[in-house]
């Protein structure tokens, strides 16, 4: 029957043009956790210009990430927003021995919009103010941020009181995109991101003590399927040069501990 | 603006229009023309992708062609590399997504065919499928170009599915929706307002067209 000649060559084509649109691309592919979104651009365009090689990049949460890996999503190099989810591919035999190598850790802040008016010298306290009627943070399931949230307002006694005026970001990004754009007064963000202009021009921060919730070490690992193992692992070893340790500082993140290092 | 990402979503349109077009039509000429008892079992399962939200549909996707899946296994066995995100992977997604778009209107045309054409062409002695060529499809043309411009335009604009089963990598899976996504949890509003412009004008200019090729009166669904 024509009909079935015709399909056939229609399949055959697509498929021509489909496996030509998936030439195995030479980029390095970075899953990046989106408080990286701040700094990590300006990082892999450095990195392209001195190797010459290209890095593509995607934002997101670190428990979609992690997953996402798990059930074979093609990425090279995974920067997790915490240790744990590389531990968990690690000890899953998903990526390449020895290449484990924490690289910051995240600070949370209390952050307000302008036009909130809050009073954020009163610390966390403030989101049990009548004028909060939105607070945003990370998904808490899958977005260390959103622990973190969750940990501090645990640990001040107020995650029962506030609990109903929560609004959860996909990731700590969109958290933070939540307040940006004044659809929540004040959200319990990344340090990375309440630095970045858009935020600072629209709101305050003030930290959350370090001792409210439990240290966000982050991790970055090579991913075993990976083609490009060689320039993940030159990427890894560009972030420990001094320059680029000080452009994470700058960037809102602290030096990861000596001893997570030596790990 | 994201070129790459338009460029992407434009390629995946463009495929999974043709792509429907060839699967769609016998689909529509059998729920048309050979209905039998249990055809509106057959029609609720075509419809389902209008209603079942996105994440469902990318979630039973995702298992279906994940590296447990037979499908998974075989495709990994073939080609060396996992099917899901990759960019058949939302060739696949998008076909199940926007059947209804492509079967809905060619049927509705086969079923405005006045039959007393098609008997007479019997008649005179033509097989079923000198009919179909010769009768059924030229009278059906209008529903057949409004299916492929449907389908090409909603799987333009799918998301959730998309983000599901493709993981959001730059060149392979980010498409135009995800790019304004993407765009806005950067706080890049001039970015994105561009690109979901231009996606709001094609729209339009879509369902303008997809209207003006049909020219019955109006309905809010322009199946």
């Amino acid at each position: 029957m024509t009909y079935v000649r015709f399909a056939v060559l229609a399949v055959l084509v697509s498929a021509a043009v489909s496996s030509a649109a998936q030439l195995p691309a030479p980029a390095l592919a970075v899953a990046a956790a989106s408080d990286l979104q701040s700094v990590m651009p300006a990082l892999a365009s450095r990195f392209e210009r001195e190797t010459s090689g290209r890095v593509t990049l995607t934002f997101g949460s670190s428990g979609n990430f992690f997953s996402q890996i798990q059930n074979g999503a093609p990425f090279d190099l995974f920067f997790s927003a915490d240790v744990d989810y590389p531990r968990r591919l690690e000890a899953a035999g998903l990526t390449e021995p020895g290449t484990l190598q924490p690289y910051a850790i995240g600070r949370l802040v209390l952050y307000a919009s302008k036009a909130s008016g809050l009073d954020l010298g009163r610390g966390l306290a403030v989101l049990t103010d009548a004028r909060v009627r939105r607070i945003a943070i990370a998904n808490p399931e899958h977005a260390p941020y959103g622990r973190a949230a969750v940990a501090a307002l645990t640990h001040e006694r107020l995650y029962d009181q506030v609990r109903a005026r929560l609004v959860l970001g996909e990731n700590v990004s969109q958290a933070a995109q939540f307040v940006q754009s004044g659809n929540a007064q004040a959200g319990l963000l990344a340090l990375s991101l309440a630095l970045a202009p858009a935020l600072r021009a629209s709101g305050t921060y003030v930290d959350v003590p370090a001792a409210f919730y439990p240290a966000i070490e982050q991790a970055a690992v090579v991913i075993r399927a990976s083609s490009r193992k060689d320039a993940a692992r030159q990427f890894l070893t560009f972030l420990g040069r001094p320059e680029i340790v000080q452009m994470l500082k700058d960037a809102g993140f602290l030096p990861p501990r000596p001893a997570a290092a030596a790990r | 603006m994201d070129w790459t990402a338009i460029g992407l979503s434009v390629r995946l349109a463009a495929l999974v229009s043709v792509l429907l077009l060839v699967i769609a039509l016998p689909i529509a000429y059998w729920l048309t023309f050979k209905r039998r008892r249990w055809t509106f079992l057959a029609e609720a399962v075509v419809a389902l992708p209008l209603v079942l939200p996105p994440t469902v549909l990318g979630f039973y996707v995702l298992l279906a062609i994940g590296s447990r899946s037979p499908i998974g296994r075989l495709w990994t066995a073939w080609t060396g590399h996992g099917l899901a995100f990759t960019f058949q992977a939302l060739v696949i997604a998008s076909l199940v997504y926007s059947l209804p778009f492509a079967v809905q209107p060619i049927s509705a045309a086969f079923a405005r065919i006045d039959s007393s054409l098609l008997e007479a062409s019997a008649m005179l002695g033509a097989s079923s499928w000198r009919t179909f060529v010769r009768i059924t499809l030229p009278l059906a043309k209008e529903g057949i170009l409004a299916a492929a411009v449907l389908s090409f335009a909603h799987t333009l604009g799918e998301f959730g599915v998309v983000l599901m089963v493709g993981g959001n990598l730059p060149g392979v899976t980010r498409t135009i929706s995800i790019a304004i996504y993407d765009q806005v949890q950067a706080f890049e509003y001039q970015a994105a307002n561009q690109t979901a412009l231009l996606l709001l004008v094609f729209s339009f200019l879509v369902l303008a067209a997809v209207y003006a090729l049909q020219r019955r009166p109006w309905s809010v669904s322009p199946l």
